[in-house]
């Protein structure tokens, strides 16, 4: 295990230190310390390494992130997991808005609640919330799946493509063009994969299944006077 | 982007350490807003005296026999204590006015920062620390306080374009963010009678804030109703003499992070702000929902309601 610790050692030598590991490094292990809501921490990771952060993050903690897990034992600040590629990103605590907005691939898994617009315009990342999510979650969302534990906050889905939104609790309000899907076996082979490797113990039957209505794929002409 | 910062302290005996305490937030907000810093700071009342404080941009010649020439002026003397381009003038409770009012012909160029009798406000134009320095913020103590960083978008880089701005006695605002609407709004309220000095959008945020209490409003009514009539991006931290309050717009994307233990409540735009309280690592931290009037008070467990306003 090799440990940084952040009173020590400046932001830009740990990013450089973790950036610097190979696909075939044998330092795999990487714990650290006194994050104290810093920006950036553990950014643009590409090998496959487990980073375990010990405390609670500021902006942008483990964006762009490929092939590496990271570990947040507190809570996240805005943008955790931005624009992630693959990998893993677990959060003991909550996140902050717009938590694995644009990523591409990889697992985001927030074990507490997260804030507005949690996965806005997700591209292929998968992210399982053990808790609540706030407002505008989803917005634009064109593909991966959204997990939601507990609730929904207001107009979830806005504007989504193709992604699918599994909310088990209560949605405060849909978005424009998101509606209520029926649940078919491959979504639960789908929930309960993504429930297993996010350690949640909720049933897969528990939850609705949200997605596009698609009315908004091809411009419709009734509309014309409104622009 | 700007930086807010806000401590209520339920521990009294932390009130000895509240000025060094927010010093160390604020500094900790320079990279949200380095061109302008201010604070207001919530010292607690003495009976039958009240608090001006006024800034002028030439100190020396401005307060220089100010007390003496005021004390002929209005009843029941004055005190006067000059920090750095900042005094505070305590006068007898019932003189408010009547400075004021005497300010205007001995020194027309002073500017009056607050009014009220518990609340102090001090800001200038500088990096926080600098800031900070100049008026000794770490040195003061208090019940309670606020602090904001400027990165001005909507106006100049001016004394009194920074924040925390006076809303009404012993009342304060500060922002994060900017308001679209403030042209209108500003020409409206002018015609009622409001005054507003600045092109500042967040001056016209206090001062729509005050004209609401002015028709009877309370606090926690004038913040409720700014959700519906203030268009744009706002986090607004409001201080009282009482406690402070937190809304954010339904957008909210204006980031606001709050802590609470025994000992405190507190306010920052990041976690970052508040790692150095202690026992931060106990606290319930949490993010306030958007379009939420929240208010901590020492009258009254917290409301959505300010009942003291």
């Amino acid at each position: 295990m090799q440990t940084i610790d952040l009173a020590d050692s400046t932001l830009r030598a740990l990013n450089k230190t973790l950036y610097a590991q190979s696909e075939t490094t044998n330092q795999t292990q990487w714990e650290i310390l006194n994050p104290k809501g810093a920006h950036a921490i553990a950014c643009g990771l590409d090998a496959p390494i487990e980073v375990t952060v010990r405390g609670s993050t500021g902006y942008y903690c483990a964006g762009m992130n490929q092939k590496a897990t990271v570990n947040i034992t507190g809570s996240a600040g805005p943008g955790v997991a931005e624009n992630m590629m693959s990998g893993k990103v677990v959060i003991d605590g909550d996140a902050s808005q717009y938590a694995g907005a644009t990523g591409h691939g990889g697992l985001l898994v927030i074990k507490g609640n997260a804030s507005s617009r949690c996965g806005i315009s997700m591209k292929g990342i998968d992210i399982v919330v053990h808790g609540n999510i706030g407002h505008m979650s989803a917005f634009m969302a064109q593909s991966g799946n959204l997990v939601v534990c507990g609730d929904a906050g207001d107009a979830l889905g806005d504007s989504c493509y193709e992604a699918r939104l599994f909310v088990r609790g209560k949605v405060k309000s849909l978005g424009t063009d998101c509606e209520q899907k029926e649940m078919r076996p491959e979504h639960i082979a789908i929930l309960t994969e993504l429930l297993a490797e996010a350690g949640s113990d909720a049933r897969p039957e528990e939850f609705t299944r949200y997605g596009s209505a698609r009315t908004l794929y091809n411009f419709d002409v009734d509309n014309a006077g409104a622009y | 982007m700007c930086g807010i910062v806000g401590l209520f302290l339920k521990d009294k005996s932390l009130e000895p350490q509240l000025g060094a305490m927010l010093t160390s937030m604020l500094i900790t907000m320079t990279d949200r807003g380095p061109d302008s810093a201010g604070i207001a700071i919530y010292k607690g009342e003495t009976a039958g005296k009240t608090k001006l404080v006024v800034q002028s941009d030439t100190p020396q010649t401005d307060f220089a026999g100010l007390d003496s020439a005021l004390k002929k002026q209005i009843e029941g003397g004055v005190k006067m204590k000059v920090k750095d381009t900042h005094a505070v003038l305590e006068i007898k409770a019932s003189q408010g006015d009547a400075a004021r009012a005497a300010l205007k012909t001995l020194r027309p160029t002073l500017r009056i920062m607050s009014r009220g009798d518990s609340l102090e406000i001090y800001k200038e134009v500088g990096l926080p620390k600098n800031v900070a320095d100049r008026f000794g913020l770490h040195k003061m103590t208090g019940t309670h306080g606020i602090g904001h960083t400027r990165m001005a978008t909507e106006s100049a880089v001016t004394t009194m374009g920074a924040h925390p701005f006076n809303t009404g006695d012993d009342q304060c605002l500060v922002h994060n963010g900017s308001l679209s609407n403030h042209n209108s709004l500003r020409r409206k309220l002018r015609r009622e009678g409001v005054h507003i000095e600045t092109e500042n959008d967040t001056e016209v945020g206090a001062a729509y804030l005050t004209w609401r209490m002015m028709h009877g409003a309370t606090l926690g009514e004038a913040l409720q109703s700014s959700l519906d009539d203030l268009d744009g991006f706002f986090t607004f931290v409001v201080g009282t003499k009482d406690g402070f309050g937190v809304v954010r717009d339904p957008i909210a994307c204006k980031p606001a992070v709050m802590a609470e233990t025994d000992q405190y409540v507190a306010f920052g735009s990041e976690y970052r702000a508040l790692v150095d309280l202690p026992g931060i690592e106990q606290a319930r931290v949490w993010e306030p929902e958007p379009a939420t009037v929240y208010f901590w008070s020492h009258n009254a467990a917290p409301t959505s309601t300010e009942k003291a306003a």
